[in-house]
C-alpha cells in the first residue's frame, strides 16, 4: 500500500499518466523528439557517414558547397565538410553542453537558494539583488563575456564545451536560485516546518529532510526549459564566433554563421539543416517542459469530462487524487470544506 | 433514508409555484482518481421568499448542487436531470441543465444570483465595486452611465454600506471582510432576482460579522421577497436563517423538513448524528466539574507551566511603517494539568500567543515564562532543552505533515530528533503505541499524509505532539478545518487523552462552544488585549465585558426557537 | 509626483484595513503607497546597475588589459608597453576601476582601440538603430502575441489552442538568426520581395544624411526628407529583421498572455461575474485580462533582455548597423573597451526598462495605487 505509487511517482512518468487529450499528445511528441535527439547524440559515430572534421574520403576532397547528392545527402559546407555528418555530430556537442551546464548550475543554484531562502537576513537580500541583476542581464551577452574569459574565444572540444557550459551555468544559477528560494520561502511557512521547529529539529535536518525534498519538485520542469535555452545560447555563441573550432567538434551555431554568406547566393542546404536541427531539439525539449508546467499547475491542467452518472460516491472528507502537488485536486477544490479564514497577519512569522 | 417520503415544507407558501425545482439531479466529475459522483439523484424545491438551507459536510455535494442551479459547473463535470428555474414574477421557466450558453447568461443575475464563500476572492481586485455592479446591470439592460451609478449607489445603501456615494468608487481591498460580503450581496440583489444561492456566505467571517450578514440575508427575504438557497455546514446558521432544511450526505438528500421539525424531531440517522455532534455552549460544565473533583489538594499552588506578564508581541513594519502590535500587555498563566481556552476572532492575537509559547515568534516586550524558561530575548539554544516538554498541534491538517514522509516517519520525528530512537524504524514500537492511543490502526503508519482524511491526520498530529509525553500542549485551532462530526470525535479523543495523561494545555479557538467543551478556564482576547478571564462557568455563564457578551450572543445556537430569542438579545446588545 | 510628507499621514495600521479612514477623495492619486513604491523601486536600479557594471569590468579585466587583447600579436613588446602606459592600464586595478566608474557617471566610456573613436560616440550613433529595430519587433510582438494569446486562452485545450501553442513554441524554439536566414532565403533571395540586408539603400541613406541634424531613427529621418520613395525603402528594409525578432518575442508574449489569462479565468471573481450574466467574451477580455495584465507586464519587462540579445543576433544576420552588429564587429576585433561600453549601456537599458515596467504594473494595480 505504502510504496505502491513508487513507479508512478517518478517525475515524467507520473505526469504522462495523469495527462489527457491534447496535453498528452504534446507531452508524447516532446518525449519522442527528445529521445531521438539524445539517441542521435549517443550514436553519432555510427549514424554519421563521415567524421565531423573529415574533408576527404580516401584521397578525394569532398569539395565546398556541393549540393545534396548520393555521396553527401545534405550537401557540403563552404569549408568542405559533409553537412549531414556535422548535423549528427552537433547533437552530441549540444547534449554534452546541456548536461554539464545543468548539472553545475543545479548544484550551485539549489544550494544557494536553499540557504538564502531558509535563513533570510542580509545574505538573502544580497544574493537576491545579485541574482536579480544577473537575471535581468541579457543572457547571451553574459555568456559571451564569460566565453571570452574562460576560453579566450575559441578552443578544442572539451575546452570549448566547458567554456560554453560554464558560461551558460552562470546564466542559469540565478534561475535555480530564484525558484528554489521562492519554494523554500513558501515551504518555510507551511505548518510542517513549524511542527519540525517546535520539536527542536536542527536547521540542517529541517533543510535536508523537510525543505529540500519538497522544494525540488519543480526542478524537472526548469531543467527542461533550461535545456532548450542552453541549446539556443550555445548556438548563439557559435553564431557570433565564440563556438568550438570545426576541427574540434561539430556545432550547429558555428555552421550557421559560416552559411550566412551562402544564403545570399542562394545556397540553402548549409543553413537549413543545422538550423532545423536546433529547432527540432529545442522544440522537443520545450514541449516536454511546457507539458510538465501545465500538469503541475492545477489551473492549467485539463481533465476529461466524466461520463454521465459514472464513478463512486466520494467518501466524506477524504481528499481524492493525491497528486504530487498539494493543489486543489478533485473534489477538494470544488467543495468549500468549511475551512475558516486564516488569521491574516497572525500566521506570518 | 428516502428523501421524498419525508415532509415537504409549508405548502401554503408555494401558491405561485416554486422559483427553482431540482429534479433527479446527478453530477459527476472527472478526477485523477477516476470519475466521482458528486450529486446523486437530488430533488429540491424552493418556494418564492423561502430560505432553503442545504446542509452537509464536505463531500456531500451541496456546493455542486448550488453551482448547478446557476450552471456554473466546470468543464470536467457532467450533469443529468433537470433544474427548472422560474423568474421572480413566475411568468417564465427554463431548465438550466439544458440551456444554451447565451440563454444561461440571460438567466444569471436576473432570475438567480450567487453569493460566494470568500468575499475577497469574489470581487475583481482591479475594478471599483461600482463598476462591477454596473457591469452586471449592463449585461442585461441598456443602462446609461449616470443611471447605472445611481442604481449602484442605491443597492449599496440597501445592503448597509455606509456612505455609498463614496464607496461606489472604491476598490475591493479598501473594504473590510464583512463589508466585502455586503458588496457581494449587493451585486446579487442588483437585478432583483427571485432567487439567491448563497454558498457558505459566512464561513470566512468572524462570528460577530456573521450575525450581521445573516441579518442582511434575512432582510433580503423579508423586504425584497427573494428566495435563498443557503449552503452551509453550520447548524447554528441553519437554525438562525432557514425556513426549510435539506440534509445532504454523500451526494444524496437524506432528509428534508421545515426547520423546527428537523431540529426537534430529526428522522434520518445521519441528521441525528450531525445534530448531536454540534458543540453547544454550556455542554462542558459537567466535564469541568468532574476534572475539578479529580484534582488533588494543593493543586492550585503548584508552579504554573506558563506565566505571561504584560506580554507584548510586535511584528516589524515594512518600509518605515509602524510596527503592528499583535499582542498588547496580556497577563495569563496555565497551571499544571489545566486546560486554558484562548478565544478570539481573527486578528485578536490568539495564534501569536500560541506561537510565542512554542518559540516560533519572538516576544518583544513584557515577560513570558514557559516551563521556567524566559522567552523574551531567548535564543534557540536556551529554548531547546524545554522543547521536548512542549507538544504542538496545528490548525491545518493538510499542511502540518511533510507530504513526502509516511505518517510513522512523521510521528517518529520528535523521538529521533531528541535521541530517543536512532531512526524511524527503531521508533516504530512507540509510534504504533501512539497511533493506537489516538485510535488509528497501526497500518496507517505506512501511509502518506494525503492518504488520510482530515480528521485522521489531525489525530496523527496529536500522536506526534504527545510522542515525548509533554507537560504542555499548545493546540492552535486543531478542529476548525474539520467537519462537525469529525470535530466531535477529535474533541472527545482530546479530552480523554488530557484526562489520562494530565498535560497542561493551551487550547486556541474562535469557537466558544468548542472551547467550553474542554477548558477549565477561558481567556477572551480582543485586538491583542485580554478582555476577560475566568472559569468556563464564569465567562460563559455571566460574562462581564461587552465584547464577551457580544461574542456569546453572536454565536448562533442549533435550535431555531432559542435562536430567535437570542437574536433579539443580540439586537438589544448592539443598540 | 508625491512629496514625502503625505506618506506618513496616510499610513494605516495594518490589519484594520483602510475602509473606515479614507476621507472622500477620489483620484487625488499617489497617497503613500505608490509614491513610496516608485521611490524604493527607483533606488533599486542603482545597486543593479552597479553590480552589472562591476561584473562586466571584473570579467573583462580578468583576461588582461584591453591593449594586449586587441593588439597582442601585432605590436612589438616595447610598443605594446608604451601603449599600455599611455592608456593608463599599468596602474593599480582599483584606480582604473574607480576611474571607469567616474567616467560612466560623466557619460565617458573610454576610447575604442581598433578604430580610436570615443565609445560614447559609438553608442549614440548606433544606439538609435538598435532602438528602432527593438520598437519594430515590439510592435509586431504585441500585434501578434497578445490577440493570439487571448484567442488561445478563450479556446483553451481545443484545436485553435493547440495550433497556437505549437506556433508559439516554434517561434521561440527557432533561433532568431536561423529565422532571419530562412526569411532571407525565401523572401529576398527566392522571391526578391525584400532587400537582403542593411537599414536602407545607399541612395536613401545619402538623402537622409544630407538632412540637418539627422536623428538616426531612419523612419523619422525618411519622413523628414519628404520623399515617399525613401520612406518606402526604409520600411522595406525593416520588414524582415522586424519580423524575425518580433516573432521570437511574439511567441513568448502569446504563451504569457495565455497562461495568465487562463489563471485568472479560474478565479472566483470570474465565476462571480459569470453568475451575474456577463458574457464569456467579456469575461476573457475584461475580467480576466486586466488582473492578468499585472504579471504579464512584469514578465514582458523581463523580455527586454531577451529582445536585446536577440537584436545582437538579428543585426548580425541582416547587417543592420546597430549596437548588436557593432558588438559582433568589436568582438571579432577583440576590442574590449568598445565591448565593455556597449554591454554596460545595454545593461542600463534593461535595468531602466524593468523599472518603468514595474511602475506601469503598479499603476494598473489599485492595491498599490491606493
Amino acid at each position: 500500500m505504502a510504496r505502491r505509487l513508487s513507479w508512478g511517482r517518478l517525475p515524467v512518468v507520473h505526469q504522462l499518466r495523469q495527462s489527457v487529450g491534447l496535453q498528452r499528445g504534446m507531452l508524447v511528441a516532446g518525449l519522442v523528439i527528445t529521445a531521438l535527439f539524445l539517441l542521435t547524440a549517443l550514436a553519432a559515430p555510427w549514424l554519421a557517414p563521415y567524421g565531423f572534421s573529415q574533408l576527404r574520403s580516401g584521397d578525394v576532397l569532398f569539395g565546398a558547397q556541393q549540393p545534396p547528392s548520393a555521396a553527401h545527402l545534405l550537401g557540403t559546407t563552404v569549408g568542405g565538410y559533409d553537412v549531414l555528418s556535422r548535423v549528427i555530430w552537433g547533437a552530441r556537442t549540444a547534449a554534452l553542453v546541456i548536461v554539464v551546464a545543468i548539472a553545475a548550475s543545479i548544484v550551485i543554484g539549489v544550494l544557494l537558494g536553499l540557504v538564502s531562502g531558509y535563513f533570510g537576513g542580509w545574505l538573502d537580500r544580497v544574493l537576491v539583488v545579485l541574482c536579480d541583476a544577473v537575471y535581468a542581464f541579457p543572457s547571451l551577452l553574459l555568456a559571451i563575456l564569460l566565453a571570452i574569459v574562460i576560453s579566450g574565444g575559441q578552443s578544442d572540444l572539451w575546452g570549448g564545451i566547458l567554456a560554453a557550459a560554464f558560461s551558460i551555468t552562470v546564466v542559469f544559477i540565478p534561475q535555480y536560485f530564484r525558484v528554489i528560494r521562492a519554494e523554500t520561502v513558501r515551504i518555510k511557512a507551511e505548518a510542517f516546518i513549524d511542527s519540525a521547529r517546535v520539536i527542536g529539529t536542527s536547521h540542517r535536518r529541517i533543510m535536508g529532510r523537510h525543505v529540500l525534498r519538497n522544494a525540488t519538485r519543480t526542478l524537472p520542469l526548469i531543467v527542461t526549459l533550461n535545456a532548450s535555452e542552453a541549446i539556443l545560447t550555445l548556438a548563439g555563441l557559435g553564431f557570433l564566433g565564440f563556438g568550438i573550432e570545426p576541427t574540434a567538434a561539430a556545432e550547429w551555431g558555428y555552421d550557421l554563421n559560416k552559411s550566412l554568406s551562402d544564403v545570399t547566393s542562394g545556397i540553402w542546404w548549409t543553413a537549413l539543416f543545422p538550423g532545423l536541427a536546433i529547432v527540432l531539439a529545442v522544440l522537443g525539449i520545450t514541449l516536454v517542459g511546457e507539458s510538465l508546467n501545465d500538469l503541475a499547475d492545477p489551473r492549467l491542467r485539463s481533465r476529461r469530462a466524466a461520463a454521465v452518472g459514472a464513478g463512486e460516491v466520494a467518501e466524506t472528507s477524504v481528499v481524492p487524487g493525491g497528486t504530487l502537488g498539494a493543489g486543489p485536486a478533485g473534489l477538494g477544490g470544488l467543495e468549500g470544506s468549511g475551512t475558516l479564514g486564516d488569521e491574516g497577519i497572525e500566521v506570518r512569522p | 433514508m428516502s428523501a421524498q417520503a419525508t415532509t415537504t415544507g409549508p405548502t401554503a407558501s408555494r401558491a405561485s409555484g416554486a422559483v427553482v425545482t431540482v429534479r433527479d439531479l446527478t453530477v459527476s466529475f472527472a478526477t485523477d482518481a477516476g470519475p466521482i459522483l458528486a450529486v446523486d439523484g437530488v430533488d429540491l424545491e424552493v418556494a418564492p421568499g423561502e430560505v432553503l438551507a442545504v446542509v452537509g459536510e464536505s463531500g456531500s455535494g451541496k456546493t455542486v448542487t448550488a453551482k448547478t442551479i446557476l450552471g456554473l459547473l466546470p468543464e470536467t463535470a457532467t450533469a443529468r436531470g433537470a433544474v427548472v428555474l422560474a423568474n421572480k414574477a413566475g411568468t417564465s421557466e427554463s431548465d438550466v441543465v439544458a440551456l444554451s450558453r447565451s440563454q444561461l447568461r440571460a438567466v444569471r443575475g436576473t432570475d438567480v444570483a450567487m453569493v460566494f464563500q470568500e468575499p475577497s476572492a469574489a470581487l475583481n481586485p482591479v475594478f471599483t465595486v461600482g463598476w462591477q455592479i454596473v457591469e452586471g446591470l449592463r449585461a442585461h439592460r441598456r443602462v446609461g452611465r449616470a443611471e447605472g451609478r445611481r442604481q449602484a449607489i442605491d443597492v449599496l445603501r440597501r445592503v448597509g454600506i455606509p456612505d455609498p456615494e463614496t464607496a461606489v468608487d472604491k476598490y475591493p481591498h479598501q473594504f473590510s471582510g464583512g463589508q466585502k460580503q455586503r458588496v457581494v450581496i449587493a451585486m446579487a440583489l442588483a437585478l432583483d432576482p427571485g432567487l439567491i444561492v448563497a454558498d457558505e456566505p459566512t464561513t470566512a467571517l468572524d462570528v460577530t460579522v456573521q450575525a450581521e450578514i445573516l441579518d442582511l440575508l434575512r432582510r433580503c427575504r423579508d423586504e425584497f421577497g427573494t428566495a435563498i438557497v443557503l449552503i452551509t455546514h453550520n447548524m447554528g446558521v441553519v437554525a438562525d436563517l432557514a425556513d426549510r432544511v435539506a440534509v445532504m450526505y454523500q451526494g444524496k438528500v437524506v432528509e428534508q423538513a421545515d426547520v423546527r421539525s428537523l431540529f426537534e424531531d430529526p428522522q434520518a440517522e445521519y441528521t441525528r448524528t450531525l445534530l448531536e455532534a454540534v458543540p453547544r455552549v454550556g455542554g462542558g460544565v459537567v466535564n469541568a466539574a468532574a476534572r475539578v473533583e479529580a484534582r488533588a489538594d494543593g493543586w492550585a499552588e503548584g508552579a504554573p507551566v506558563v506565566v505571561a506578564e504584560g506580554l507584548r508581541i510586535e511584528y516589524p513594519g515594512r518600509f518605515r511603517k509602524p510596527a503592528f502590535v499583535a499582542v498588547d500587555g496580556v497577563d495569563l498563566s496555565i497551571r499544571p494539568g489545566e486546560v486554558l481556552g484562548l478565544v478570539g476572532e481573527s486578528g485578536s492575537g490568539k495564534t501569536t500567543i500560541g506561537r510565542a509559547i512554542g518559540g516560533l515568534t519572538p516576544v518583544t516586550g513584557g515577560s513570558l515564562s514557559v516551563l521556567g524558561v524566559e522567552m523574551l530575548g531567548a535564543r534557540e539554544r536556551d529554548v531547546r532543552p524545554v522543547r521536548p516538554r512542549i507538544g504542538f498541534v496545528f490548525q491545518d491538517p493538510a499542511s502540518s505533515f511533510n507530504p513526502l514522509l509516511t505518517i510513522a516517519e512523521c510521528v517518529a520525528e520528535p523521538l529521533v530528533v531528541h535521541g530517543r530512537a536512532a531512526d524511524a524504524g527503531d521508533a516504530r514500537d512507540r509510534v504504533d503505541e501512539l497511533l493506537e492511543s489516538v485510535q488509528l490502526p497501526r497500518s496507517y503508519g505506512d501511509r502518506y499524509p494525503h492518504e488520510l482524511s482530515g480528521g485522521q491526520r489531525q489525530r496523527a498530529s496529536l500522536a506526534r505532539a504527545l510522542a515525548l509525553d509533554p507537560e504542555l500542549l499548545v493546540a492552535d485551532e486543531p478542529t476548525s478545518a474539520l467537519d462537525v462530526s469529525v470535530q466531535a470525535r477529535v474533541l472527545d479523543l482530546f479530552a480523554e487523552l488530557q484526562r489520562d495523561l494530565g498535560f497542561a494545555c493551551l487550547f486556541i479557538s474562535h469557537d466558544l462552544a468548542v472551547v467550553d467543551l474542554l477548558a477549565d478556564r477561558i481567556a477572551v482576547l480582543y485586538r491583542g488585549r485580554l478582555v476577560e478571564e475566568g472559569t468556563s462557568a464564569q465567562v460563559l455563564g455571566a460574562p462581564q465585558h461587552t465584547y464577551t457578551k457580544q461574542l456569546l450572543a453572536s454565536l448562533p445556537v442549533p435550535d431555531p426557537v432559542l435562536q430567535a430569542a437570542r437574536r433579539e438579545e443580540l439586537r438589544a446588545l448592539r443598540v | 509626483m508625491t512629496t514625502t510628507t503625505d506618506q506618513v499621514t496616510t499610513a494605516d495600521p495594518p490589519g484594520t484595513g483602510t475602509s473606515r479612514s479614507t476621507p472622500p477623495r477620489k483620484k487625488t492619486s499617489g497617497g503613500g503607497g505608490l509614491g513610496r513604491y516608485v521611490l524604493v523601486r527607483f533606488l533599486l536600479i542603482i545597486p543593479t546597475v552597479f553590480i552589472l557594471v562591476t561584473t562586466v569590468f571584473v570579467v573583462m579585466r580578468s583576461t588582461g588589459d584591453p591593449i594586449t587583447a586587441a593588439l597582442g600579436g601585432r605590436l612589438r613588446a616595447d610598443q605594446l608597453a608604451e601603449r599600455i602606459h599611455e592608456a593608463g592600464y599599468d596602474r593599480p586595478i582599483i584606480v582604473q576601476y574607480l576611474e571607469y566608474l567616474g567616467g560612466i557617471v560623466r557619460g565617458d566610456f573610454g576610447t575604442t582601440i581598433s578604430d580610436n573613436r570615443p565609445v560614447s560616440e559609438v553608442l549614440t550613433t548606433y544606439g538609435a538603430a538598435t532602438l528602432e529595430l527593438a520598437v519594430y519587433a515590439l510592435i509586431i510582438a504585441f500585434l501578434v502575441g497578445v490577440p493570439l494569446g487571448l484567442l488561445a486562452a478563450h479556446h483553451r485545450d481545443r484545436i485553435p489552442d493547440a495550433f497556437l501553442r505549437v506556433f508559439a513554441i516554434l517561434c521561440y524554439a527557432t533561433p532568431v538568426f536561423f529565422a532571419g536566414l530562412l526569411l532571407k532565403l525565401v523572401f529576398s533571395v527566392g522571391l526578391g520581395w525584400f532587400p537582403v540586408a542593411g537599414r536602407a539603400s545607399t541612395g536613401a541613406e545619402l538623402q537622409m544624411m544630407a538632412l540637418p541634424d539627422p536623428s538616426g531613427f531612419y523612419v523619422v529621418d525618411a519622413i523628414r526628407t519628404g520623399d515617399p520613395a525613401v520612406l518606402g525603402d526604409v520600411l522595406m528594409h525593416a520588414v524582415l529583421p522586424g519580423v524575425a525578432l518580433g516573432l521570437l518575442t511574439a511567441g513568448v508574449f502569446l504563451r504569457l498572455v495565455r497562461t495568465n489569462v487562463i489563471g485568472t479565468l479560474a478565479t472566483d471573481y470570474v465565476d462571480a461575474a459569470r453568475s451575474r450574466g456577463v458574457s464569456e467574451h467579456r469575461l476573457v477580455r475584461t475580467h480576466a485580462w486586466r488582473p492578468a495584465l499585472i504579471p504579464i507586464i512584469t514578465v514582458m519587462g523581463m523580455q527586454i533582455a531577451l529582445l536585446l540579445a536577440g537584436a545582437v543576433l538579428t543585426e548580425t544576420t541582416f547587417e543592420w548597423k546597430g549596437l548588436g552588429f557593432m558588438l559582433a564587429q568589436y568582438l571579432q576585433a577583440r576590442d574590449f573597451v568598445a565591448v565593455q561600453g556597449i554591454v554596460v549601456l545595454l545593461a542600463v537599458i534593461v535595468a531602466v526598462t524593468n523599472f518603468l515596467v514595474d511602475v506601469l504594473a503598479a499603476l494598473i494595480d489599485p492595491r498599490v495605487r491606493y
